[in-house]
């Protein structure tokens, strides 16, 4: 498991964790059944205390995302997490609210963003297809 | 957690005219990485000799283990792992006396671990002291600290003025001294993108007063900064409530603040101010602002 902390940001470092762990699970690269770091481990990779990955997994697990099993360890949760599709939706927000901001900074309106938007994502796939 | 392992209530001192402590009251939970900060000559040294017991406290009392550290030295101090800001090791020996002759004064001293440490530390047993690098010495001073397997680790600027690999060898003995049996680390420091990294609680303390001891998460979450823009160029920043410091010119400001939310949008409303970004601020950021809100009678 790849968790990137960031100091420059003031968010505390066990909802850094958390939203991260959220991040990997809704992208697929967290498989369901998966087991995470145990909680020294984890601190120990990311330089953070114990207290704090266990309240990271604390929250993880009153949300539904993780399991933890007595002398076994902590596990994501079974089959399709219910919070993947939410998740999706909280992440993608942040980037739209960023992309609306800027927009209506520069004065562009909704219905030329969402033509812009649509040109793009042809081009991208454009892009993606000349790869392969 | 519920165990205390450093309790000071109302401790004061004074060295000649200055004030180096008012009425200085913390407490380090068991299993806690405790960060006290503050600048230069804000008391922080002075704060730690009281919990090792090298200074006697003329006002108020210090607790560590429940022990007076003044009155009961073998109790507290051989307990205790101490990294000191000078790092004032003996400088006539060999890495190798250094560690026999700081070994003598621990009964629970762990030659396999101290073995350990210096092969990570990469610390020749023959090299003099004199000899060593400044990295060199504060490795050497770590493994004297953590080779007796102290319940508590006192480290006072334990980084500063060290290279990156250095510093990281010591945030990662901070994080494997609490993660092997819950022991307790109280560190000072000013590097305070370190001490947002590994401690769980933080005290600011400035002019010898305590500014504010609380959980980290709780210090992080509490304070916000706003950027802001004003119809019209402002020529200073109008006074509002819940604002701690704001920097800027023209009609764009940043603003850091604690609380006061609603009341803050409503003043900023009023003033037909928008909002244009909410962030969180770092720990740094925290500290430069309560630092520059605090009343300095000198300053006017």
């Amino acid at each position: 498991m790849q968790i990137q902390l960031s100091e420059a940001d003031g968010t505390p470092y066990y909802l850094q964790v958390t939203n991260q762990v959220k991040f990997l699970v809704a992208s697929g690269r967290l498989e369901p059944h998966e087991q995470l770091p145990s909680v020294r481990g984890l601190a120990q990779q990311l330089t953070i205390t114990p207290n704090t990955v266990a309240r990271a997994y604390r929250e993880l697990e009153a949300e539904g995302v993780v399991v933890s099993k007595r002398g076994a360890g902590v596990f994501i949760s079974n089959g399709v997490s219910p919070l993947s599709n939410k998740e999706k939706r909280r992440i993608l927000n942040e980037r739209m609210d960023a992309l609306l901001t800027e927009s209506r900074q520069l004065g562009v309106d909704e219905e030329t963003l969402l033509k812009l938007l649509r040109q793009r994502s042809q081009k991208f796939d454009l892009v993606k297809e000349v790869e392969k | 957690m519920s165990a205390h392992v450093i309790e000071i209530s109302d401790l004061s001192r004074r060295f000649g005219k200055k004030q180096a402590l008012d009425n200085v009251s913390l407490s380090v939970p068991e299993g806690a990485v405790f960060g006290l900060v503050g600048e230069n000559g804000a008391g922080k040294t002075t704060l730690l000799k009281h919990v090792l017991g090298f200074l006697k406290p003329q006002q108020g009392t210090v607790r560590v283990f429940g022990l007076d550290p003044v009155a009961d030295p073998p109790g507290v101090l051989g307990r205790i792992g101490h990294l000191s800001e000078t790092r004032d090791l003996p400088t006539w020996m060999t890495v190798r006396e250094l560690f026999e002759f700081t070994r003598a004064f621990y009964p629970k001293w762990d030659p396999v671990y101290a073995e350990e440490l210096r092969m990570m530390f990469e610390l020749s047993l023959s090299q003099k002291v004199p000899t060593l690098s400044r990295g060199q010495l504060a490795r050497a001073g770590l493994l004297l600290a953590l080779a007796h397997r102290p319940p508590l680790l006192v480290l006072d600027e334990p980084s500063s003025g060290l290279d990156p690999v250095v510093r990281k060898d010591i945030l990662d003995a901070i994080i494997r001294t609490v993660v092997d049996e819950g022991r307790t680390v109280l560190f000072s420091s000013h590097l305070l993108d370190e001490v947002q990294r590994v401690s769980d609680q933080v005290a600011i303390l400035d002019q010898g007063k305590i500014l504010l001891t609380s959980p980290l998460d709780e210090v992080l979450v509490s304070h916000y900064q706003l950027t802001v823009s004003f119809p019209e160029p402002q020529p200073f920043f109008p006074q509002l409530t819940g604002a701690l410091t704001w920097s800027g010119s023209g009609r764009e400001w940043k603003i850091v603040c604690n609380g006061q939310k609603q009341e803050l949008e409503d003043q900023l409303h009023e003033l037909n101010a928008e909002i244009l970004e909410q962030t969180a601020p770092t720990l740094d950021e925290i500290f430069v602002a309560r630092m520059k809100s605090v009343e300095r009678p000198s300053a006017t």
